[in-house]
């Protein structure tokens, strides 16, 4: 059954704060394999006129993912999980993440569709430092394929 | 050294990278990033739910394609806007060898204030895994 588009506009309240840490940037950095000394020296990250190392530009993703749990653990709206994919990703922002900041994240649905028997859903994540200072603004599209067999032979069929 | 607007013009090619990509380097990735998905890292469920093997995470994807752009600009901070479209899984075999993606990148557009377009063209054995792959970069 199609997700209901009355959603569209739902706000959830802002998770708590998320303290960014130094030790969590190098290991991120490390996992991509990204040897940029702007993520693990201080020094470095100063001559680029970042206060603190900076986290990499996809960081933002492990905060604003885990806070879209509420969206995707939403009773209400009732979303199958199992048949969810990644569909985009963009970010915009204001200035790179950095140690020692305490972000919350807040999530906003900005859009549901169907199409061909998918359920496409676009998630909006704004990462907001305690200051109030806007950092970045996520915005994750997840489809939903469609339960039934035959909408399945249509989303196949584009 | 950091790239200066006016060194730049639509087409400017940026240096095009290879990153491998192997089973260990994806469960290095569910940890810092917090996505297991068993998808990525246990071929017996990834075949089980109709993928053809280990699929990589998208988001890795998406941070190995940036770098063309971060290792240009020098500072990451210079990004001011990135997306990708996930339009084909980057398939990885469990041996020494992996996967790799293929990254190269060139600039789209100029922008107002000193900033560029820049497009990325990403593949993995052949096939283009991301599709609408850019980043809005501030130049000095």
């Amino acid at each position: 059954m199609a997700l209901d588009p009355s959603f569209i506009g739902r706000t959830y309240p802002p998770t708590e704060p998320y303290e960014v840490g130094r030790e969590k940037i190098r290991e991120f950095a490390v996992a991509v394999g990204d040897p940029n000394p702007a993520y693990t020296e201080r020094e470095a990250a100063k001559a680029l006129g970042h206060p603190d190392v900076i986290a990499p530009p996809t960081f933002p993703f492990v905060l604003t993912y885990a806070a879209a749990a509420q969206v995707v653990e939403d009773p209400e709206l009732g979303l199958d999980f199992s048949r969810v994919v990644h569909g985009d990703q963009k970010f915009a922002y204001t200035r790179p993440l950095r140690a020692g900041d305490r972000v919350r994240v807040e999530i906003a649905i900005d859009n549901i569709k169907s199409l061909a028997g998918n359920d496409v859903l676009t998630v909006r994540g704004e990462v907001v430092e305690e200051s109030g200072e806007h950092v970045v603004t996520s915005i994750m599209t997840l489809v939903a394929r469609a339960a039934d067999e035959q909408a399945d032979e249509k989303a196949g069929e584009q | 050294m950091a790239v200066s607007f006016d060194e730049v013009a639509v087409g400017t090619e940026l240096p095009a990278q290879s990153f491998p990509v192997s089973r260990a380097t994806l469960v290095r990735y569910a940890g810092a990033s917090g996505d297991f998905n068993p998808i990525h890292w246990n071929e017996k469920f990834a075949v089980g739910v109709g993928l053809p093997d280990v699929i990589a995470h998208g988001m890795f994807t998406m941070a190995e394609a940036v770098r063309v752009v971060t290792d240009w600009t020098g500072d990451p901070g210079a990004v001011v806007e990135y997306g990708v479209r996930f339009t084909r899984p980057v398939v990885v075999p469990n041996d020494e060898a992996g996967a790799v993606i293929e990254v190269s990148g060139k600039v789209a557009k100029l922008l107002d204030g000193r900033r560029v377009q820049v497009d990325l063209l990403v593949t993995s054995a052949g096939q283009k895994v991301l599709g609408m792959s850019r980043a809005v970069v501030q130049l000095g």
